[in-house]
């Protein structure tokens, strides 16, 4: 893969009216969203027939920096809006910058319900463990532990794993990485936008200032130590035990499939009520 | 273009088929909803009507999802509607108040039921008055349409499609269990009859750069959808003219949040609609919105039989208010009885309006019934 330089996907692709970015030093965010729009300009996509969508917190303030059409909604509801803008004009495509609060906890029955229609949307999620912009409480994916403003002695609860949720659920395409899988990380974003139907490219992300911070990792570096030191590829984690497997996050690609997606479904469906009312042969 | 039920014909429907006809007539492509009684002959009649006319129909997980998809269409070029009762209301109303903010076209529909919570399911009411006006957080303005018969519940569908697309706007169509469940005979026009606004789009790139501004004067902007090129960023944090957010700025958001208010209350005249029923020479007026109207009739009628000069006003708009009218009104008359199916939510309005030219006097009624014309008639002769 040849790689344009920084400035020429930045001078593309971004508002510059807009920046700088709201993003502290460290964040993950930029990354993911350099990988994103390398990936489009990549596959050559038209700038004009994408949407991005989004709904609260750090990650979700991305479509207001990229010169695209963009929705930034509600809290944890941008899937929902998704739904609306995809089934009205099956021509645009849809890619949905999401956080691991917008789409675990208060988007979370969007979430799988979106996954089970297999809305033909393109889903980057960052999760960090946190809410970011909020000021640092604990998000629904971290791991017992850790600590967070509203779990100030470490997270008693179980975490959810978005990854292997959006596979159960029915997602066309999942794969999951760290910041630093640079290159598997702009690979699956290019096989996921490629992709019918729903596609999940889940991103772990350094959130120093408000996550780091409170968990002894001060730095970005610091973090992505950790991430390395806890994740695990999938060919791995095979041969691992439960027992040895716990603590640790799997990494690595783990749905591709096509079954077909909402639209396709809908736009059958269309033909099969005009059939059943006789309306065409 | 091939309608799925007969038009320039009547028919003999319940309010929430005729509502479902009105809207594809009004051109509503999408419908997003979640079932929910007495407000499901809506979708479930949409559900049948839509992909007949290449339209969507979609059940989604829940009435927050639905709204939210309805902007999200509305977006994309769609006119777009859903339908709930109360507790699906009360769902909606985040993304009531996003579509507000973003000034998008959409047309709700409460069917009103007795609550709190859950309340009474197959009972009508008229609880939602101030939900539907006040139910989202901030300052914010919007349009509540309310019908009395079918045959309204089917006119004030398109025109709520028509003020929402005209002022790019939320409209909530207010109605309640007693006509959605009512049948009657509706006359369904022809395509060729009924008006049908579409919003106004920009006309060059310099509207196009500016989908929150005032291009034209009248605080309603052209509204550039999804997929033409304009790369529009659309955000519910208070925003400038360009759509770029802008949280701290007290001036911009003043100026947003006015012009959203000027845009419908600067039109007020156009939007606001009521009917009145003898009272020119009036000595006693009674305010009515909704079901509550018809038994309103019949109860001047029999006042006017006592030698009582009775009269009624019926308001078609529940928002904006018009309260000026109302203290004029408050002028004329000696009193003013306000009939309604909850604990006194108009009443409130009314009072206001009156500004203390003339009594003020509530007739509640809870439970599920509608008022019958003798109650009315009792509470005026005292």
């Amino acid at each position: 893969m040849y790689l344009k330089s920084a400035y020429e996907i930045r001078d593309k692709y971004l508002r510059k009216d807009m920046l700088p970015t709201i993003f502290c030093p460290g964040c993950g965010i930029g990354s993911v969203l350099q990988f994103t729009l390398r990936a489009i300009d990549d596959l050559g996509l038209n700038q004009d027939e994408i949407v991005w969508v989004s709904g609260i917190g750090c990650s979700s303030r991305v479509p207001g920096f990229v010169n695209f059409d963009g929705l930034h909604t509600t809290h944890g509801r941008a899937l929902a809006f998704a739904t609306g803008i995809k089934l009205t004009n099956p021509d645009l495509k849809i890619i949905a910058f999401m956080g691991d609060g917008d789409a675990a906890a208060i988007g979370g029955n969007h979430f799988i319900h979106a996954i089970r229609r297999n809305l033909d949307v393109t889903v980057i999620l960052i999760n960090n463990f946190t809410y970011g912009m909020t000021g640092g409480q604990v998000a629904p994916t971290a791991l017992k532990g850790l600590r967070g403003t509203t779990a100030p002695y470490g997270q008693f609860e179980n975490p959810f794993d978005i990854a292997n949720l959006a596979v159960s659920a029915g997602a066309n395409y999942v794969a999951r990485w760290t910041v630093f899988n640079y290159l598997q990380g702009i690979n699956s974003i290019k096989k996921a936008l490629q992709k019918e139907g729903f596609t999940l490219v889940e991103f772990l992300s350094p959130c120093p200032i408000s996550f780091g911070r409170r968990n002894r990792m001060k730095t970005a570096p610091e973090l992505i130590r950790w991430y390395q030191k806890i994740t695990v590829p999938l060919a791995k984690a095979k041969k691992m035990s439960e027992e040895e497997l716990e603590g640790k996050i799997v990494i690595g690609e783990f749905a591709d499939r096509d079954r077909p997606g909402l639209v396709r479904e809908y736009q059958e469906y269309i033909k099969r009520a005009k059939k059943m009312m006789g309306w065409e042969q | 273009m091939r309608y799925p039920f007969p038009v320039g014909k009547s028919d003999f429907i319940q309010g929430d088929e005729a509502i479902a006809r009105a809207a594809i007539l009004a051109g509503c492509r999408f419908y997003a909803g979640y079932p929910i009684t007495p407000a499901s002959e809506i979708f479930e009649a949409m559900a049948l009507y839509m992909p007949l006319v290449d339209g969507v129909s979609i059940q989604m997980e829940d009435e927050i999802a639905s709204i939210a998809a309805i902007i999200g269409a509305s977006w994309a070029g769609a006119k777009a509607m859903t339908a709930t009762s109360g507790p699906g209301f009360s769902l909606m109303q985040e993304n009531l108040g996003y579509a507000v903010m973003t000034e998008t076209p959409i047309v709700v529909v409460d069917v009103q039921r007795g609550g709190p919570s859950t309340g009474q399911p197959t009972l009508p009411a008229q609880g939602d008055i101030m939900q539907s006006i006040w139910g989202t957080h901030g300052d914010h303005m919007l349009i509540v349409l309310s019908p009395s018969t079918v045959q309204e519940a089917f006119d004030f569908t398109i025109r709520a499609f028509n003020l929402a697309e005209k002022y790019r706007t939320p409209v909530v169509l207010l109605t309640d269990a007693e006509i959605a469940h009512m049948r009657e005979r509706v006359y369904i026009p022809k395509p060729e009859e009924i008006e049908t606004i579409y919003r106004k789009l920009p006309q060059n790139e310099e509207e196009a750069k500016l989908p929150f501004g005032d291009p034209h004067g009248d605080g309603v902007p052209p509204m550039p959808i999804f997929g033409k090129g304009y790369r529009t960023y659309v955000t519910g944090l208070t925003h400038d003219e360009y759509g770029h957010p802008k949280t701290v700025d007290a001036e911009i958001h003043e100026r947003l949040i006015k012009r959203i208010f000027r845009k419908i209350l600067d039109h007020k005249d156009e939007i606001i609609s009521r009917e009145e029923f003898m009272l020119e020479d009036a000595e006693i007026a009674i305010v009515t919105t909704g079901i509550v109207s018809r038994s309103a009739v019949r109860a001047v009628k029999i006042l006017r039989e006592k030698g009582i000069k009775a009269g009624l006003l019926k308001l078609n708009t529940i928002w904006p208010f018009d309260f000026e009218y109302i203290e004029e009104l408050a002028e004329r008359v000696r009193k003013i009885y306000v009939p309604e199916m909850n604990l006194g939510q108009l009443y409130h309005l009314v009072k206001e309006g009156a500004n203390g030219k003339a009594e003020v006097e509530l007739i509640a009624k809870i439970g599920g019934e509608v008022h019958t014309p003798m109650e009315i008639v009792e509470r005026v002769v005292g």
